[in-house]
């Protein structure tokens, strides 16, 4: 059993240095599709799962166990927060006197990012809510088999 | 009227549902928060109900797009009634879960997915776009799907997949439904739906998609002949979700079933002759399905079928006075089908069956209980000063006058049965001895804590009390029915407020 288990590490190796480096690319390239979505294809659904899958990849190389330690916190508090943050978003117009959910935007362009407005945060709301609710699934499914 | 105001409900709602994610695991912190979430949302749809009564139709263009193009929620009476019917039970519903569900229930979500229903069931009455209503009415349903299964027993999946399949169904229908009238017109707005589909030369067409809408709505609110998913289910989930599915989520069915055929379609003879067989195959199904049923669940399911022909009815006569009827008629029925799905939970909670033939002896044990308990139940019957009387009056008269005779009996034959099973459940459950000692029968209400209790009785008594209002005010609920009527028979009141009222 002890061989198996041994023999199933160095099956691993390869996997295991690649994820090393493809975790953080992953993550990176996720923010990218997020913040490329307002006028290109992207925005926070893809990216939050692109993110999703590398943490994914990182729990078949490794555990789930050690996949969650990553993490501070559970995932699960991901979606209360995305959530807040998308409503939140939605909201902040009404507090100027606008419709629901009226596009605001700070009128000068960061660098990077480009423009920063309501919807970039309500993307951004989207994103954390996928991570959490893909995580939760995938790994609550892992624990029962 | 342009106003934010008109989301208030629906964000209500969806803070709550936010903030009890917060506190997942802590049992007490939800119960709390939910019935601080509930009571502000119901003096929120108050307040959208005094403001639409009293500067007539709100609307909101959602991100400032305008009318055709963007997403258009619109606060009517009628949806200002449906919201207010809706704030209404779900807090006397929410009340009494905090005692009747289990904790293990709401340890697994159960006030956070209860109040995501409620904010789709608000979606759903306020929303002014077809395709939005779709989305809510999805919003509505994997939430109740979630509700259903919550706690996993065998007989609960098994109501489950009859519930599942039967409302994927009726929502590939309506999509479809509303995929063709996208193509025909290039509009999902309904009050351009209404102007665009006036002009259309191809009737035949219209016609077709209009039946698609009443077949896949008419799932929805358990019609005859596919109503059957709707008494097979209803029974299996705790009391507090069936009071909710009971008295909510059929009659969204049949309030998009206003929506559709008084603003977007006009019905011509032929459908509004189908409406009226429809709604007599409907109330006898119903009738006929509730006779040989012992448990009180069952008998519940089984009036749902059968009064909402009684609404399917009066979109049939297609007057004013008949859909004054309606409106009030929909209004006593919201209130008591859920109060009676609550007092078969609190039943249950007392002698542990709802067979009516095991039951027994309520009256000696808890007096004044069974008195409330027949206040509810005689409401439903319309004995007459109670809620049921005066809409159920207004339909035979209108039906009488539009010469439908065999509808006419049928309403009669259908109001007949209704008190012959309530007289029967009155006598089994309340008047007859029981068979067993009563030492024999676990109360497992008395061991209860006071609050405990007071959760239970306090919402049961207050929509009793709503109840006995509409009853006895009747003169107010018919001028907010008339006023309901007046604008469903007008649809241009509906169309101006969202086509003209641009900014």
């Amino acid at each position: 059993m002890k061989r198996y288990r041994s023999k199933k590490e160095q099956d691993q190796t390869i996997l295991r240095t690649a994820t090393n480096y493809l975790l953080p690319v992953l993550l990176l390239f996720s923010v990218f599709v997020l913040l490329r979505g307002h006028y290109l294809s992207g925005g926070g659904f893809v990216g939050g799962l692109i993110a999703s899958i590398a943490f994914v990849l990182h729990s078949f190389a490794y555990s789930t166990k050690q996949t969650l330690s990553l993490f501070q916190f559970s995932p699960m508090a991901l979606i209360p927060a995305g959530l807040a943050l998308s409503i939140l978003s939605g909201l902040l117009p009404v507090l100027l006197g606008l419709p629901f959910m009226t596009g605001v935007w700070f009128a000068d362009s960061v660098a990077v990012i480009g423009s920063v407005g309501t919807a970039l945060f309500f993307d951004i709301g989207v994103y954390l809510v996928v991570i959490g609710v893909v995580l939760t699934i995938l790994f609550t499914i892992a624990e029962n088999v | 009227m342009i106003s934010n105001f008109i989301l208030a409900p629906i964000f209500a709602h969806m803070f709550t549902a936010v903030l009890l994610m917060f506190f997942w695991k802590r049992v007490q912190a939800q119960k709390i928060i939910s019935i601080i979430g509930n009571s502000i949302a119901f003096i929120m749809c108050w307040r959208l109900f005094s403001a639409t009564w009293k500067y007539g139709n709100i609307t909101l263009q959602l991100g400032g797009w305008e009318a055709p193009f963007g997403i258009t929620f619109v606060s009517d009476t009628l949806s200002a009634v449906m919201v207010l019917l809706t704030a209404i039970v779900s807090l006397s519903v929410g009340i009494y879960s905090t005692s009747a569900i289990n904790i293990s229930r709401i340890k697994y979500g159960y006030f956070f997915i209860y109040h995501f229903l409620i904010m789709g069931l608000m979606g759903a009455f306020l929303t002014g776009d077809i395709f939005n209503l779709y989305v809510w009415f999805e919003v509505v349903i994997i939430s109740s799907f979630v509700l259903l299964t919550l706690g996993g027993k065998k007989r609960q999946m098994e109501g489950a997949v009859k519930y599942v399949t039967m409302n994927m169904l009726a929502s590939v229908i309506f999509l479809t439904a509303i995929g063709i009238l996208y193509g025909i017109t290039g509009s999902l707005n309904i009050a351009d739906l209404a102007n665009q589909v006036a002009i259309i030369e191809n009737r035949g067409l219209v016609t077709v998609t209009s039946l698609l809408f009443f077949v896949g709505f008419g799932i929805k609110s358990a019609v005859f002949p596919l109503y059957f998913w709707l008494p097979s289910s209803y029974h299996t989930p705790p009391s507090a979700i069936g009071a909710i599915f009971g008295g909510l989520l059929t009659k969204m069915g049949v309030y998009s079933l206003f929506r559709v055929f008084t603003i977007i379609f006009k019905p011509d003879d032929f459908i509004l002759q189908v409406f009226i067989v429809i709604a007599i195959l409907t109330m006898i199904s119903g009738a006929f399905g509730v006779i040989n049923k012992r448990n009180i669940r069952r008998i519940l399911s089984y009036f749902i079928v059968c009064h909402i022909g009684y609404l399917i009815a009066g979109i049939g006569l297609y007057t004013e006075l008949a859909f004054v009827g309606v409106i009030f008629y929909l209004i006593h029925d919201v209130i008591v089908k859920s109060n009676l799905f609550m007092m078969s939970g609190l039943i249950q909670k007392i002698r542990e069956t709802q067979d009516i033939t095991r039951l027994g002896g309520l009256y000696k044990d808890y007096p004044k209980l069974s008195l409330i308990f027949a206040v509810i139940l005689f409401s439903l019957v319309g004995i007459p000063p109670l809620s049921g009387f005066w809409p159920k009056i207004m339909l035979f008269q209108e039906a009488f006058v539009q010469k439908q005779y065999v509808l006419l009996g049928t309403l009669i034959f259908a109001s007949f049965i209704t008190l012959f099973i309530v007289a029967r459940i009155w006598s089994e459950v309340f008047w007859k001895d029981l068979l067993k000692p009563n030492s024999e029968e676990i109360d497992h209400f008395a061991p209860f804590s006071k609050s405990g209790k007071i959760a239970l009785i306090l919402p049961i008594t207050a929509l009793a009390g709503v109840s006995l209002y509409i009853g006895l005010n009747a003169p107010v609920i018919i001028e907010v029915s008339e006023r309901v009527a007046h604008e469903m028979k007008n649809p241009s009141i509906y169309i101006d407020a969202v086509m003209k009222n641009l900014k």
